[in-house]
């Protein structure tokens, strides 16, 4: 991904150089990613057992996820109560939250994502360090919501990067938060050490 | 709250002043010719009595035969406001003066109606779009976009 440096363009080359990238996000990103789990039947999913190491791993890594912040619009106020004292989102191993996503591995997306976005986001995704999970919280994220037909929206943040977990609602409730980082916690016991996103493959 | 200025004694006063740039000026608000808009702002400014030096709002309206550009102008000396209009016609490349110069604030607002309406602002320092990303195609604000 091409960086932008504003010190050595002027405004107006500036802002040609950023909207090619969106341009080009427009144009490239435009079908969504494929959910990694498809491919597994019920019944395989039921019946393979992990391996002890892979156990121990998967199981440090759920209980030890480090959130980043990515607050775009009022989903972002139901995240700020989830982590408050009342819902406590500390109690599933989340004490810290991390406004650098070299830190981080969980990126909740809270909230519409414009195209003007989509490459910050993008950028953001790509810091990131391995292993890494996206949770699209709330009707914007997940599908565009009643933004979706807009010219300026991204249909839903899966176009962009893969996401895990999709938790409905407008905005949904700090429970319904807590709710999908459990599912996120059950998908990652699954998973493996080399691959953690992709379950028992 | 400010007081509205009564617009029909206000338009007099500007076609006494400036021969033939009071197109209309009824009850709520005042239409003015978008080649004397440079003149008539400055008399709405200068002038003793009315002396708007302040640009609340400037927005633009599509009404397919023409676009409508208008200004809500306050006097912060005297507690007053007027609304002012302005009609460009035609849809390929309307333009209109810019009023930078004589209110400051327009610069950002005449940038977002240039962004999402497409009238060009003659006169303004950096006419570029300001919202929207460059390469972006059409004006979404405009009627006919969709």
């Amino acid at each position: 991904m091409e960086l932008i440096r504003p010190e050595v363009f002027t405004p107006q080359e500036a802002d040609l150089a950023e909207g090619k990238l969106i341009n080009s996000f427009v144009e490239n990103y435009t079908s969504p990613y494929p959910d990694p789990d498809k491919w597994l039947e019920g019944e395989i999913r039921r019946n393979i057992m992990l391996l002890p190491v892979n156990m121990a791993v998967a199981w440090a890594r759920q209980r030890s996820i480090f959130p980043l912040i990515f607050g775009t619009a009022c989903c972002a106020f139901e995240m700020i109560a989830a982590s408050g004292p009342r819902f406590d989102l500390s109690r599933f191993g989340m004490d810290i939250i991390r406004f650098s996503p070299r830190q981080a591995d969980l990126m909740l997306i809270t909230g519409t994502i414009t195209w003007k976005m989509a490459t910050a986001a993008r950028m953001i995704y790509d810091q990131m360090p391995e292993p890494k999970w996206v949770i699209a919280v709330g009707a914007c994220a997940i599908s565009g919501g009643t933004f979706r037909e807009s010219y300026s929206v991204v249909p839903g943040v899966n176009s962009i990067m893969p996401v895990d977990v999709y938790v409905p609602g407008c905005p949904p409730r700090p429970e319904a938060m807590i709710h999908g980082i459990n599912r996120l916690q059950a998908k990652i016991v699954k998973g493996t050490i080399d691959n953690p996103n992709l379950a028992l493959k | 709250m400010t007081i509205a200025v009564n617009t029909e004694e206000t338009g007099k006063k500007i076609a006494e002043a400036i021969p033939g740039s009071v197109i209309s000026s009824d009850k709520g608000s005042l239409t003015v010719d978008s080649k004397a808009l440079a003149q008539v702002s400055g008399f709405l400014k200068d002038t003793p009595g009315l002396e708007f030096d302040y640009l609340t709002v400037l927005t633009a309206v599509d009404y397919l035969d023409y676009f409508e550009v208008v200004y809500r102008l306050v006097s912060l000396k005297h507690n007053q406001s007027l609304i002012m209009k302005t009609r460009v016609y035609g849809r390929d490349n309307p333009a209109v003066p810019s009023v930078t110069g004589t209110w400051r604030a327009a610069y950002y607002q005449e940038r977002e109606i240039f962004d999402l309406l497409g009238i060009k602002f003659d006169g303004h320092p950096d006419m570029r779009r300001l919202l929207l990303w460059e390469g972006f195609a059409g004006h979404p604000l405009r009627r006919d976009y969709l």
